[in-house]
């Protein structure tokens, strides 16, 4: 079993590819369309603007091979953190369309509190176990994990969410739909929650 | 409530580690790695590294040092020290930094963080604020480590940094610097009330008190400290620590 990272120039990948080393994972970078046929799962990591992503993945012709293994193969697919938002319908932030398998939308923090509740998103935030699911397997409920965003995942599809988080107000900060899972925030970087996170996506 | 981060801030000079009292002064501390390694077993939130010689000696913080830090360090961590172009920024990234902190060269040239978001994300560019009183003039930023006066006013210069799309920003009293007798909380609350991107309390800090106090009225999104973490007891002997990650919460929530 190999998992390919996806590199397409949007942030360091190098966290990523520590923590499957450190779980013991077979893996390798995803740099060209040609390499999406030779691994089995995929994680989609990225920081950075939504729709220079997008334009990223377009250049580096990424698209219709993520298409493939995600749609048509139905293949495991992990997005992290902007990773996640890509998944998604749309983005305000370049207003900009998504990779389209998720129905939702990516919205700007539109905070009342500014004084207590600054954007960036940035630190230790709790999650919340709103559906189980093999991801979250080992994990407790309320564990911390690692945010950084501006941005954040609105969808009245109740059914895909599996974490909340509260940032003034609640939002998603997880998804799963069949063999598509995305995470707002950056297990990479999340100590042993993180690292069970990992183990668990390697093991579906 | 979402709790602040508490996080060292360790500075490099050559490969050690030093801690200084007011910019100056500097005490030997250890070896960067092995601190590291400890704060990886006390799961500290977020690690800050700063090259205090850097932008003095004309070069960025060593991406050899960098490349290390992130094959060792198990949270987040951003660097800092002579960081001046696109270039530098994402060399540092590329060798694995989650964060760049730029100082020098956002006084010099203000455009560049604008540059910098642009190119790297907001997330990712955190401006380090140095500030002094000057005689007569009031608190003033100050730029290579503490050395040259700039005419912004704290306030002023992170409105403009904000506004140039800076993610973050660390707000560093230099007369405060090691004394361990608590932030300028006044020039953090001045900060936090003038801008909506989070401000990272810095110089001072001594006790949880301190975190408490810079969280509460402050409105400190997160807690910078270098003493506190790296010296124990009156006579300041050097030991590393860090409060139980069980503890963090209680420190602003009791």
């Amino acid at each position: 079993m190999v998992v390919g990272v996806v590199n397409y120039g949007m942030g360091n990948l190098h966290s990523v590819l520590r923590k499957l080393k450190l779980v013991g994972a077979n893996y390798k970078l995803i740099e060209s369309a040609d390499h999406f046929e030779s691994v089995d799962k995929i994680i989609l990591p990225g920081v950075g603007h939504f729709a220079q992503a997008m334009e990223n993945l377009k250049i580096k012709e990424f698209i219709e091979p993520l298409h493939k293994f995600v749609i048509t193969d139905k293949k495991p697919i992990l997005g992290i953190c902007l990773g996640m938002q890509l998944m998604t319908s749309y983005s305000e932030e370049g207003n900009s369309e998504g990779l389209g398998w998720i129905e939702g939308e990516v919205k700007h923090f539109n905070v009342s509190n500014n004084l207590r509740y600054k954007v960036p998103h940035m630190g230790w935030n709790k999650v919340q176990i709103s559906k189980s699911s093999k991801l979250f397997e080992n994990i407790k409920t309320e564990s911390e994990f690692y945010f950084v965003h501006s941005y954040y995942f609105k969808s009245d599809h109740l059914d895909n969410n599996l974490n909340i988080t509260n940032y003034e107000s609640d939002f998603v900060s997880a998804f799963e739909k069949d063999n598509i899972y995305g995470v707002q925030y950056h297990p990479e970087k999340s100590f042993e929650a993180g690292t069970q996170l990992f183990k668990n996506f390697i093991a579906l | 409530m979402f709790r602040p981060r508490v996080i060292p801030v360790l500075l490099l000079n050559g490969s050690t580690l030093v801690k200084s009292i007011k910019f100056k002064d500097y005490n030997y501390i250890g070896d960067p790695i092995n601190a590291v390694k400890i704060f990886n077993d006390l799961k500290a939130d977020e690690l800050v590294f700063l090259d205090i010689n850097a932008t003095k000696e004309n070069r960025t913080i060593p991406l050899s040092f960098v490349s290390q830090l992130s094959e060792e360090t198990n949270m987040p961590f951003a660097v800092g020290g002579g960081i001046k172009t696109l270039e530098d920024i994402q060399k540092i990234i590329s060798a694995g930094a989650e964060k760049v902190i730029i100082n020098s060269a956002a006084i010099d040239n203000p455009d560049f963080i604008k540059q910098a978001t642009e190119h790297f994300g907001t997330s990712t560019i955190v401006v380090c604020i140095d500030v002094k009183k000057k005689l007569f003039k009031g608190e003033k930023v100050f730029g290579r480590a503490g050395q040259k006066s700039s005419d912004y006013s704290p306030v002023e210069f992170a409105k403009l940094m904000e506004q140039n799309g800076a993610g973050e920003l660390i707000i560093q009293s230099i007369e405060r610097d090691g004394t361990m007798e608590g932030y300028d909380f006044e020039l953090v609350e001045s900060i936090s009330k003038s801008v909506s991107i989070p401000v990272v309390a810095l110089g001072g800090a001594g006790n949880r008190e301190h975190f408490q106090k810079a969280y509460q009225e402050g409105y400190a999104s997160a807690l910078g400290a270098g003493s506190m973490f790296v010296y124990q007891g009156k006579k300041r002997g050097v030991l590393v620590n860090y409060p139980k990650r069980e503890e963090l919460s209680q420190i602003f929530f009791n």
